[in-house]
């Protein structure tokens, strides 16, 4: 069983008066999320991410489309139980101190109150806030509000954490540390799908990743396999010995060309010429030293996709 | 069932952390300086100013907070954005209402019940006798602040917290007024303002059916027959209003 299932979800806002234009704000999403998975949820600012995580809790109904979360239909309140939420740029009740805080939602996740009285210390720990825990949270700097927010996302010991954006706003320190949380949370089984705008976080930790732009799914898989089925952006040719007229030969087809002594290193746009300077090379007697076609990187496809097909 | 009780908890914590209680020491400050201001008067003059006096000021506290703080329990919710994470939990949209009804109905009980021991006090200390009649008059007043919270409360689901006080204060203001509302039907000539008139005294909730407590200051008690069925009637249109805010609210997006 998937830990979540998005099937052909459509979101539409219907206009309030007979001279606006409808809204579609989600068209067609369909994904899964495998359990023990860490799903990378990549998109623009507007793509739709927080829209399909609305749904995916209940906050927000879908238009048309099917949602399952562990099992069971979005609507159903009681799996709630099972999943942690930390949504974006989080508000939360300024008045209640740190440990007040955890306890609150731990008890509204149905907990008994000896267990939480157990959980609120280790996780105010795991999140670096055992010194906060009788500070209210209206003293809270940003970065430590984020952490919080992910202590009560982890307080009932969810099997699936859902968050919006949990790196926005941290310095590089604080984003290190939410990255460790996360691997560390598989780690222990647990599956977590995760909403960003920033390709680095998606590349250093998901196993999966699904690319939004305007609504629209663009690219979903392994991040090895989108990598690998986008075509070669380059070609690093290194050679030795070539000189005069091969030279440039070579420098007509490349488009940047360094040389130091001997050795020259070259970078051709794709491989459509690959093997013309190859021949160029052995006719003005070179020697080859090494071929490397450059992928393209997430980012890459990233910036490509959004850019192009929408 | 937990849910509830702990959404309900936490409503009364923020509450009380918003210095809503400060309200009583206004209300200590007035009932005091009342009771020297009419040391002068005669004993039965005074005994009657300073009932008036304390059941209007329970009265006029008691809906500010109800209008004010309820408006502001779910409007406050989503316009924060703590409904997010409330929401994710295992609550379902019924039970988040309901709790925050109950916190608030807690804290109106609280306040309710001090302003009305410092009343009685104040009664006490300047020597004037205690009428039963200003305990029905209290337990009414208590009805009227359940039923405009639940009002405060209906309209803040489905409007901004401006709108949804406004609605309330105008509501409020038209229930103390529907016995004029009748009145003016039976006398008008036009049928349509007869018809509409009347829709108004049978829609609105009728708050005058809770106020006694002019009779009460001058220690006339009310038969427990009527007692019984204002109060029931009070509680009737807050739990309809409840529930008409919970079936709005289940259908929100958010």
């Amino acid at each position: 069983m998937d830990a979540i299932v998005v099937d052909r979800l459509t979101k539409t806002y219907k206009p309030v008066w007979p001279w606006q234009k409808e809204t579609t704000v989600l068209s067609d999403v369909s994904l899964s999320v495998g359990q023990g998975e860490i799903f990378g949820f990549l998109g623009p600012n507007g793509a739709g991410k927080t829209t399909t995580m609305k749904i995916l809790l209940g906050l927000l109904r879908a238009t048309s489309g099917r949602v399952e979360l562990l099992g069971a239909p979005a609507d159903d309140v009681a799996v709630h139980a099972r999943i942690g939420y930390l949504p974006e740029s989080p508000y939360f009740y300024d008045y209640l101190t740190a440990d007040e805080f955890l306890c609150f939602y731990g008890r509204l996740a149905g907990l008994p109150r000896e267990t939480v009285r157990q959980r609120v210390p280790q996780l105010l720990e795991r999140v670096s806030l055992t010194e906060a825990r009788d500070r209210q949270l209206r003293k809270f700097s940003k970065g430590m509000l984020q952490r919080i927010g992910l202590a009560q996302a982890l307080i009932h010991d969810p099997e699936l954490i859902i968050l919006d954006e949990p790196m926005s706003g941290l310095d590089p320190i604080g984003r290190k540390e939410v990255r460790d949380l996360i691997l560390s949370l598989r780690d222990q089984g647990k599956t977590v799908f995760f909403s960003t705008h920033i390709v680095s976080d998606v590349e250093m930790i998901c196993d999966r990743v699904g690319i939004l732009a305007k609504g629209k799914m663009l690219a979903l898989g392994r991040i090895e396999d989108l990598v690998n089925e986008h075509e070669a952006q380059s070609v690093e040719v290194v050679c030795d010995g070539v000189v005069g007229d091969g030279l440039v030969a070579i420098k007509c087809k490349a488009i940047r060309i360094l040389q130091r002594g001997e050795r020259c290193l070259m970078i051709l746009p794709g491989q459509d010429h690959l093997e013309e300077v190859l021949a160029i090379l052995r006719h003005a007697g070179g020697k080859l030293v090494s071929v490397i076609p450059h992928k393209g990187s997430l980012e890459e496809i990233f910036l490509e996709q959004t850019n192009r097909k929408v | 069932m937990q849910s509830l009780v702990v959404v309900a908890g936490n409503t009364f914590k923020e509450t009380i952390r918003d210095k809503i209680l400060y309200n009583l020491v206004f209300f200590a400050l007035l009932l005091i300086g009342a009771s020297v201001l009419l040391g002068t008067l005669t004993i039965g003059e005074q005994s009657r100013i300073i009932n008036d006096l304390g059941l209007a000021a329970i009265n006029l506290v008691a809906v500010i907070i109800a209008i004010f703080v309820g408006i502001g329990l779910v409007t406050k919710e989503i316009e924060r954005r703590t409904i997010y994470t409330i929401l994710a939990r295992p609550i379902t949209r019924v039970r988040f209402i309901l709790g925050k009804y109950l916190g608030l109905g807690f804290i109106v009980v609280v306040n309710i019940a001090i302003m009305f021991a410092m009343f009685l006090a104040t009664i006490w200390l300047s020597g004037n006798v205690i009428y039963s009649s200003l305990f029905q008059a209290v337990e009414l007043i208590l009805v009227e602040t359940l039923l405009v919270m639940a009002i405060a409360m209906f309209f803040s689901t489905f409007s901004s917290s401006t709108l949804s006080a406004t609605m309330t204060l105008g509501l409020y203001v038209i229930g103390h007024l529907t016995g004029d509302l009748k009145g003016i039907a039976e006398k008008s000539q036009s049928q349509l303002t007869e018809t509409v008139l009347t829709a108004l005294y049978y829609v609105c909730p009728n708050l005058e059916l809770l106020n006694i407590k002019g009779q009460a200051a001058s220690g006339i008690l009310v038969e427990m027959g009527y007692q019984a069925t204002a109060t029931a009637y009070g509680l009737a249109y807050a739990g309809l209003l409840l529930t008409g805010a919970c079936l709005i609210f289940q259908r929100r997006d958010f």
